[in-house]
C-alpha cells in the first residue's frame, strides 16, 4: 500500500482508526446474559475500546473491536458476563 | 442518546487488550466534550491512536515532541485567543508519566506559571511503557522495570514516586486533582471542573498497564481500585494550590493491606514480607498526613 503524506502530515480523517478491526486480536469472547444484566453500564464505562453499546435495557458487543480483555466480565456486579474461548 | 454517549476516542486504536490508558482517554474526552482541542506527545497514547493515515481522535489534536505537550498547548491557547476563538473551547494537553514527571516537566512548569487556560492531563502508568518499561520518577519503590531490574543486589526501583500533583499545585494554580480509572464518575467530575476552571489545571490520572505491570488484561480496573482502597494512590483535589487544605474525594472506610495491591502484579512479585511491611509503613505515614 502506498500512502500519500499530506503537508505537515495533516489528517482530517477523524475517527478513521475504525477501519482497523481490532476484534481479530481476541482469544476470549465475552457472552452476556441479558436476563441477569441490570443495565448499570459499568462494563460500558470501563471498556478501553468502546466496544460495548448501550441498549435501552442491557448491552451488546461490537465484535469488530472487542479485544477480549475481560474487564467487563470481571467488573460486572451481578456476574452477567462470562468469557468463553473464541472460535475462529 | 446523550452527549456523553459520543465516542470521541474511536475504536480501532491499537492499545493492548485491557489498557488503562484507553479507558482513561475515552472517558476524559466524554467529559470534556467535542469542543476540545488536544495536544499529545510521544508515548503509548500517540502510538496507539495516530497510525498514519488513520487517527482515533474525533477532536482536533496536534502531536508534539516528547517534552513539548504543555508548550505546544500554550501556543494553541494563545493562538485561539488571538483569533478570538477561545470562547467555549477547551485546550487539553496530554502527557504520559515520562512526558510529564521527567522530560516534559520544564515545559509543564512554565505553562502553569504563565497561567495559560489549559487542562494538563498526565496519564500515569508508572514507567516509559512505549519503549519497553523503563523506570521513571513516577515508578514506585520496589517495582521491577527493565532499567531497575530486580536482582541479587537490587530490589527493583529504589526511589519513591515523585509527588507530581502536589508539585504542580505548589505553582498556585486554580485547580489540581488526582483521579483513577476505577472511579469514572469522580474522574469525569474532575475533568469537567478542570476544563471549566479559568487558567491552568492539572489532572494526575492513575492508569494501570497490564503489559508493564505484568497482570492479567482483565484486572486493570480492579488494580486501579485496589490502589485507592489500600491508600497507595490517594484521590484528592485542591483549589488555588492550597495543598494544606486539599479535599480527599475517595476515603476508603477501612484501608485494605498494601499487600493485596502488591500481590496483584508481577512487577512486585519478588518483594519479601519485610519489603512489604516497609512499604505498608510508608503508606500508613502518607495516609496519616492526608488525615485518614
Ligand atoms: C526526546 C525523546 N526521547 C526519547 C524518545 C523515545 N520515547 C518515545 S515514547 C517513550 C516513552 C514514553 O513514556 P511515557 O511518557 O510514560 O508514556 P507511555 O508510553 O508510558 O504511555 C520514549 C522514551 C522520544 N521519542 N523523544
Ligand atoms: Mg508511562
Amino acid at each position: 500500500m502506498t500512502v500519500k503524506i499530506t503537508i505537515g502530515a495533516v489528517n482530517r480523517d477523524h475517527g478513521s482508526s475504525r477501519i482497523y478491526k481490532t476484534g481479530g486480536w481476541r482469544t476470549m469472547r465475552p457472552v452476556v446474559d441479558l436476563e441477569k444484566c441490570i443495565s448499570c453500564y459499568k462494563c460500558y464505562d470501563y471498556c478501553p475500546d468502546g466496544a460495548i453499546k448501550k441498549l435501552d435495557k442491557g448491552i451488546t458487543y461490537d465484535f469488530d473491536y472487542c479485544k477480549g480483555c475481560g474487564i467487563c466480565a470481571k467488573e460486572c456486579p451481578v456476574q452477567a458476563i462470562v468469557m468463553i474461548k473464541e472460535e475462529k | 442518546m446523550t452527549k456523553e454517549d459520543l465516542e470521541l476516542f474511536a475504536s480501532g486504536h491499537r492499545a493492548c487488550a485491557g489498557c488503562g490508558e484507553g479507558t482513561a482517554v475515552r472517558q476524559i474526552l466524554k467529559a470534556a466534550g467535542p469542543n476540545t482541542v488536544a495536544t499529545i506527545c510521544t508515548g503509548c497514547l500517540e502510538v496507539i491512536s495516530t497510525g498514519y493515515p488513520e487517527t482515533a481522535w474525533e477532536i482536533p489534536i496536534i502531536h508534539a515532541a516528547f517534552e513539548n505537550s504543555a508548550s505546544v498547548a500554550a501556543g494553541v491557547e494563545v493562538a485561539l485567543k488571538e483569533l478570538g476563538r477561545k470562547e467555549g473551547v477547551n485546550v487539553i494537553a496530554f502527557g504520559g508519566d515520562g512526558g510529564t514527571f521527567d522530560i516534559g516537566f520544564q515545559a509543564l512548569s512554565g505553562m502553569l506559571e504563565r497561567g495559560h487556560d489549559i487542562t494538563y492531563v498526565c496519564v500515569d502508568n508508572e514507567a516509559y511503557m512505549n519503549t519497553g518499561i523503563q523506570r521513571c520518577s513516577s515508578t514506585p519503590y520496589g517495582a521491577s522495570t527493565t532499567t531497575s531490574p530486580v536482582g541479587k543486589l537490587s530490589i527493583g526501583e529504589s526511589r519513591p514516586k515523585k509527588p507530581i500533583a502536589a508539585i504542580c499545585a505548589a505553582h498556585g494554580i486554580p485547580y489540581t486533582a488526582t483521579a483513577s480509572i476505577a472511579y469514572i464518575n469522580d474522574l469525569k467530575k474532575k475533568v469537567k471542573k478542570a476544563v471549566e476552571t479559568e487558567g491552568p489545571a492539572f489532572l494526575h490520572v492513575f492508569a494501570p498497564c497490564p503489559t508493564g505491570w505484568r497482570h492479567g488484561s482483565d484486572s486493570t480496573i480492579e488494580i486501579a481500585r485496589l490502589a485507592v482502597e489500600t491508600g497507595v494512590f490517594v484521590l484528592w483535589e485542591a483549589e488555588d494550590g492550597d495543598i494544606c487544605n486539599l479535599k480527599i474525594t475517595q476515603k476508603p472506610k477501612k484501608r485494605k493491606p498494601v499487600k493485596d495491591y502488591l500481590k496483584s502484579q508481577r512487577r512486585f512479585a519478588h518483594l519479601s514480607d519485610e519489603d512489604i511491611e516497609h512499604i505498608q509503613k510508608e503508606v500508613d505515614e502518607k495516609c496519616e498526613k492526608y488525615g485518614f
